[in-house]
């Protein structure tokens, strides 16, 4: 989980054979192999991400491709007229319950996963793979029926359902990795000091997986934030909108606003690329520690 | 102490009364979620692709047998056309993607000065969703606002190249989109894997005197190798049932050109009312991933120690 490559050439080597220097040396890569590949594809990479500001900043009828000077008149637009504030909270609020919704109820699954022998325990596991082969697309007629039975077509709370009901298996599958590699005499010393399981597990197991939960509960923000389909198919109303559907419909229009187009895309990156900043020194080892291994 | 050893081969140390419920009650909301909204939705798409259901006519409603899927077979040339698409859009991107997205986490894998800001750049169109990078591509697409049109302007092409309106160069204007997103969920999970190669291998190796190329193939990739079919089996399921970044960007045309499985059965979820037949269509491709899956994971003899 933390192999850290990058301290281990440093060590002083009386104990490195006659070779070792020599064979080490063959191991270096020169600077010019990494930074022409990465180079390339770092410009392939961010060109993207600078033409979308470089559009979103600059003033109508500009041509430059320079961000300079810059206007947030685009950025009133799509905030005010077409509607992405109303959109940003909704995405906001749908973020986040499916966030809390996913985290807590894969925490309790992962527990029982990583802790109990019961019987179901493997057709349960394995229920839980088969249904990483339902394509999402494909269940919108069924579920549609289902949230107008319920009421819920148009509500928030089937975007925030569906949502969840998607991210489960995986964050189930990940926490359950994590509790697994917390020692398990952890908490039963805590039991043995009169703590019932429930404190333990507060107490001591939940600290010990905050990465985890970070990136659980990321992955569900994220995913949430992105999601386009069941947002366009379960909500009609443009007050209940999201922020891919809005955008979507900014793209649908006849002659596009191009600035407004950029502005809004700057809008629906800006809470992702924040979170994913955070994560992103975590991503790498979660993989390896929960995805991979558990 | 005796209580902890006692415990260390169970991991149940003391059974409260009520104790062989616990489990049970914990799995319970994952287990209610899971069958309310996507085990009975599933057997429901089962159930109605075996029935006429139309809503426009109701008169015919009833039992159908396989005629849907004889219908889907035989007498639906789109069925045919957007798995072959399916297919090749499927292949295209997953292999694409791990070739550039090994390169680049063996790249990030070494040590050099700016890798950690390196590694937050390259990854990061991950978290990028398939409506954005539609908005974003189509700037970069567009003659008035593209790439194009500056590199007209330094007259280093024609005005006027649309890459989105043609049936030649959509195809490959959408892969390229993709793989800007793409690329980056190959690269973190392989460099997750690469990190956990115990670098005495490489420094064994070197000593025997193996070339880079050899290290690679014969210390690296095997150590990749279920790491590699994992990711590209579970990016193979993504991509196929993946459908923002086509319907947004080329809507599955011109002319059906551009159309998924997927985006067909979606788009015939929001136009038609023939419930029935769309759900022999959704049956069909759960029942293509399935199988396709485990004769994946078969052939690649997944998990078998080398």
């Amino acid at each position: 989980m933390t192999v850290q490559t990058a301290a281990r050439p440093r060590l002083p080597g009386p104990l490195t054979a006659p070779g070792g220097t020599k064979s080490r040396e063959r191991m270096r890569v020169s600077r010019w192999q990494i930074w022409v590949p990465l180079g390339l594809y770092l410009l392939f990479t961010l060109v993207p991400f600078y033409w979308m500001l470089v559009f979103a900043v600059r003033p109508r009828g500009s041509t430059s491709l320079l961000p300079w000077p810059i206007t947030f008149d685009n950025f009133e637009t799509v905030w005010n007229e077409l509607g992405f504030a109303v959109f940003f909270r909704n995405s906001l609020m749908v973020g986040v319950a499916s966030l809390v919704m996913t985290t807590v109820i894969a925490l309790a699954g992962g527990y029982a996963l990583a802790r109990y022998d019961f019987r179901g325990k493997k057709a349960f596991m394995l229920g839980m793979l088969c249904t990483q082969f339902i394509p999402g697309a494909m269940m919108l007629i069924p579920l549609f029926e289902i949230f107008r039975t319920l009421g819920l077509v148009n509500s928030l709370w089937s975007l925030v359902i569906a949502e969840t009901v998607f991210q489960l298996p995986l964050s189930l599958i990940l926490i359950s990795g994590f509790i697994r590699n917390v020692p398990v005499e952890l908490e039963q010393a805590a039991w043995v000091d009169g703590c019932g399981r429930l404190r333990a597990f507060f107490a001591v197991v939940l600290p010990l997986l905050r990465p985890a939960l970070v990136a659980v509960g990321s992955f569900a923000f994220i995913h949430s934030w992105n999601n386009f389909l069941f947002a366009l198919m379960f909500v009609n109303e443009q007050e209940k909108f999201t922020v891919p559907v809005g955008l979507a419909y900014s793209l649908g229009e006849f002659s596009v606003d191009f600035g407004a187009l950029a502005a809004g895309g700057v809008v629906a990156a800006v809470p992702v690329v924040l979170v994913f900043a955070v994560i992103q020194r975590y991503l790498v080892q979660g993989m390896s520690a929960g995805a991979v291994k558990g | 102490m005796a209580i902890s050893t006692a415990s260390t081969a169970n991991h149940r140390m003391r059974r409260p009364r009520g104790a062989a419920r616990t489990p049970y009650l914990l799995i319970a909301p994952a287990v209610i979620a899971m069958v309310g909204f996507l085990v009975y939705p599933m057997a429901s798409v089962i159930y109605y692709s075996l029935q006429n259901y139309n809503v426009t006519k109701p008169w015919d409603n009833g039992f159908a047998g396989l005629d849907n899927f004889r219908r889907l077979l035989f007498e639906d040339p789109l069925f045919w056309q957007s798995l072959g698409f399916s297919v090749r859009w499927v292949g295209v991107e997953v292999g694409l993607q791990l070739v550039f997205g090994l390169i680049l986490a063996l790249i990030v894998n070494e040590t050099f000065v700016g890798r950690g800001l390196s590694r937050a750049l390259v990854f990061s169109p991950w978290a990028v969703s398939g409506v954005l990078t539609t908005g974003i591509w189509v700037l970069l697409y567009n003659p008035t606002t593209g790439v194009s049109r500056y590199l007209a302007d330094l007259g280093l092409i024609e005005y006027g190249a649309a890459p989105l309106a043609h049936s030649g160069t959509v195809f490959w204007a959408a892969v390229l989109a993709e793989l800007w997103r793409g690329v980056p969920f190959f690269a973190i999970l392989l460099l997750a894997d690469l990190q956990s190669i115990p670098r005495e291998l490489y420094e064994a190796a070197s000593v025997d005197g193996a070339t880079r190329r050899q290290r690679f193939l014969n210390v690296t990739l095997p150590h990749l190798k279920d790491a590699i079919v994992l990711s590209t089996l579970l990016r193979c399921v993504w991509e196929f049932n993946n459908v923002d970044l086509l319907y947004t960007l080329t809507g599955g045309g011109p002319a059906h050109a551009t159309t998924t499985l997927p985006l067909y059965v979606a788009s015939k979820a929001a136009q038609s009312h023939d419930f029935g037949y769309g759900s022999a269509l959704t049956t069909a491709a759960f029942l293509i991933l399935t199988f396709f899956s485990i004769a994946y994971l078969r052939l690649s003899k997944f998990g078998a120690k080398s």
